[in-house]
């Protein structure tokens, strides 16, 4: 039935098996190329869109450096939507967070996460929770949760999720800040 | 400070089978007896580590630079297939003992999913320690690896000893077997689940 | 007696999740929610079936010594295949299925369908076991998921029904193996009656 297992048959068959498995592995990556690109810039248009006023134009994409930390960000005619990972209770945080005009924040969304379901995963679902960063304006209030002397309602039973939620809302207005020259750190 | 984050990290808050859900397939099959779990367990983390430290030069030195990431998979699958084996033959000539304690093991590695997952996770995921998320350098890589076989060892060591206990219980007869030995890692898991946070 | 006997194996007395015990990483990791547990059953089945019907097509042209190494290459690529595929349609589930997909290369279902069924059976045989037993994964992890997700988030396939949290361990680790655990009972009490 097999092929005898003779060192001339073995290489061969290995030989004729990698040729043929990389052409398929390569075709599939010309063909999918353009589609996984396009899916991966509708998200990242979805989430600017979902965190900025409604604007024209194509974002303008830059990365700055603030405190050591590079940050990627979209500049629009609205404002900046600024990417901003901290480390939460059960590993990276990533956010993006819309910052209008007028440098109050417009909007916030989780780009990626591993919090624990129910818990702290409820940042991406807790109405309340997400309503306090609309409209919050940095010069006015302070970016922390209540526990830690600041102006924002905790997730219940997930302060430390809460806390970096809040970390890297405050980083991203810093980053804002140097953007536009405000009062941030040069 | 940040190589021991990683190392209490990845040993209990991401302990990799009772949180991570890798490598459950042997850990089900062989953690009957403890010192067939001990035997399982040394193979494993020697496979981990030596699979990890030559995945990860592969992935920073040939694939990103050709920019051929999205070969990791089947890159890494034939390393590992690769590495197992000529451990397999290596054991065999230098300590035939271990060999024969290990040996049995080696062929079910390459498909025990903790390598592969591993070698991935090394090379794919940011970790945040206390600080801005980074993909993590040789050295974490390594310490990473270590900690993270020695998590498996720890699990299946414990399980391999409850398991032995409950051999000799009278278990209702459709509990028997995978049934009651699923549930106790459930158990298990749920005191694991107290380490995190801790980190 | 046609050969629909290979499909309906693979539900029942071939059941890969509850009789065979294969493939347990995936089954317990992603199964905390009805459509996660339905995803990663129809991802791997698309692996399975594919494998199935190439390795069958190549068995007797593989000396016996290399056989292992050639099938993991033939699964690997379609793993890799996959991966491109689920990256470009469905970015989403890509997302939340996360290391398991390329993890479906080591899943011992897929290895052990090559090596116990397809290298000793036709074309025809070997894309329908790939059918019956990759179905077979996928009601079981979906039934997990259902299970999980009605205890943990008081849901259905996303549809809430129950006000609140749930009993949150069921969406954690401890959850998994317990549902598992349990249902794997009923399975036992159910195989003994017939």
């Amino acid at each position: 039935m097999a092929a005898a297992s003779t060192l001339k048959n073995m290489a061969l068959c290995l030989t004729a098996v990698c040729l043929i498995c990389s052409a398929v592995v390569g075709g599939a990556y010309v063909v999918t190329k353009d589609p996984i690109a396009a899916a991966a810039r509708a998200k990242t248009t979805a989430s600017i869109a979902a965190v900025l006023p409604e604007f024209t134009g194509e974002p303008e994409q830059g990365s700055v450096t603030v405190d050591g930390v590079e940050y990627p960000y979209y500049k629009t005619d609205t404002g900046y939507a600024i990417i901003s990972a901290t480390s939460g209770f059960g590993g990276v945080l990533r956010l993006m967070v819309g910052i209008a005009g007028d440098g109050t924040v417009h909007n916030t969304t989780v780009l990626a996460h591993s919090e624990t379901p129910g818990l702290g995963a409820k940042c991406t679902t807790d109405e309340h929770f997400m309503e306090q960063f609309r409209g919050f304006n940095p010069a006015a209030k302070t970016l922390s949760v209540k526990k830690d002397g600041g102006d924002l309602d905790a997730i219940t039973a997930s302060t430390i999720t809460s806390r970096a939620y809040a970390l890297a809302v405050a980083n991203a207005v810093k980053v804002y800040n140097q953007l536009t020259g405000g009062q941030g750190n040069e | 400070m940040e190589y021991f984050l990683i190392f209490v990290s990845a040993i209990f808050v991401n302990n990799i089978l009772l949180a991570q859900f890798l490598g459950i397939c042997p850990f089900l099959g062989v953690s009957n007896k403890l010192s067939t779990a001990t035997g399982m367990s040394g193979a494993v983390c020697f496979v981990i580590t030596l699979a990890t430290v030559v995945t990860y030069l592969l992935n920073q030195y040939l694939l990103v630079p050709l920019g051929l990431e999205f070969l990791q998979t089947i890159s890494f699958i034939l390393v590992i297939a690769a590495l197992v084996q000529m451990v397999e033959i290596v054991l065999k000539k230098i300590s035939p003992s271990l060999y024969q304690a290990l040996g049995i093991f080696l062929p079910l590695i390459t498909t025990n999913c903790a390598v592969l997952g591993v070698a991935i996770t090394v090379v794919t995921k940011e970790f945040a320690l206390g600080g801005a998320p980074h993909m993590l350098n040789l050295g974490q890589a390594v310490v990473y690896a270590v900690a993270t076989s020695l998590g498996y060892g720890l699990a299946m060591c414990l399980f391999a000893g409850l398991r032995e206990q409950l051999a000799g219980n009278d278990v209702p007869k459709a509990f028997r077997g995978l049934p009651i030995a699923l549930i106790t890692v459930g158990i298990m898991a749920m005191a694991f689940l107290g380490f995190s946070g801790i980190v | 007696m046609s050969k629909w006997h290979f499909v309906t194996d693979g539900f029942v007395k071939n059941n890969p999740t509850f009789v065979l015990v294969l493939g347990m990483c995936p089954t317990l990791a992603t199964t905390t929610s009805a459509l996660n547990g339905l995803e990663m059953g129809l991802a791997t089945m698309f692996v399975l079936i594919l494998s199935n019907i190439v390795i069958s097509l190549i068995a007797p042209m593989v000396p016996d010594k290399v056989r292992i190494p050639v099938y993991i290459t033939v699964i690997a690529t379609f793993v890799t295949v996959l991966q491109l595929l689920m990256q470009a349609f469905t970015p989403a589930a890509y997302e939340t299925l996360g290391l398991f997909i390329p993890l479906i290369v080591v899943n011992c279902i897929v290895l052990g369908r090559a090596e116990g069924f397809a290298n000793k059976h036709g074309v025809g045989e070997s894309a329908l076991d790939g059918i019956g037993v990759g179905l077979g994964f996928t009601v079981s992890l979906t039934v997990i998921g259902i299970v999980r997700e009605i205890l943990g988030s008081g849901s259905l396939f996303g549809w809430k029904f129950i006000a609140g949290d749930g009993i949150l361990a069921f969406v954690m680790a401890p959850g998994a193996f317990l549902v598992l655990g349990y249902l794997m009972v009923l399975f036992n009490k159910y195989l003994a009656k017939k």
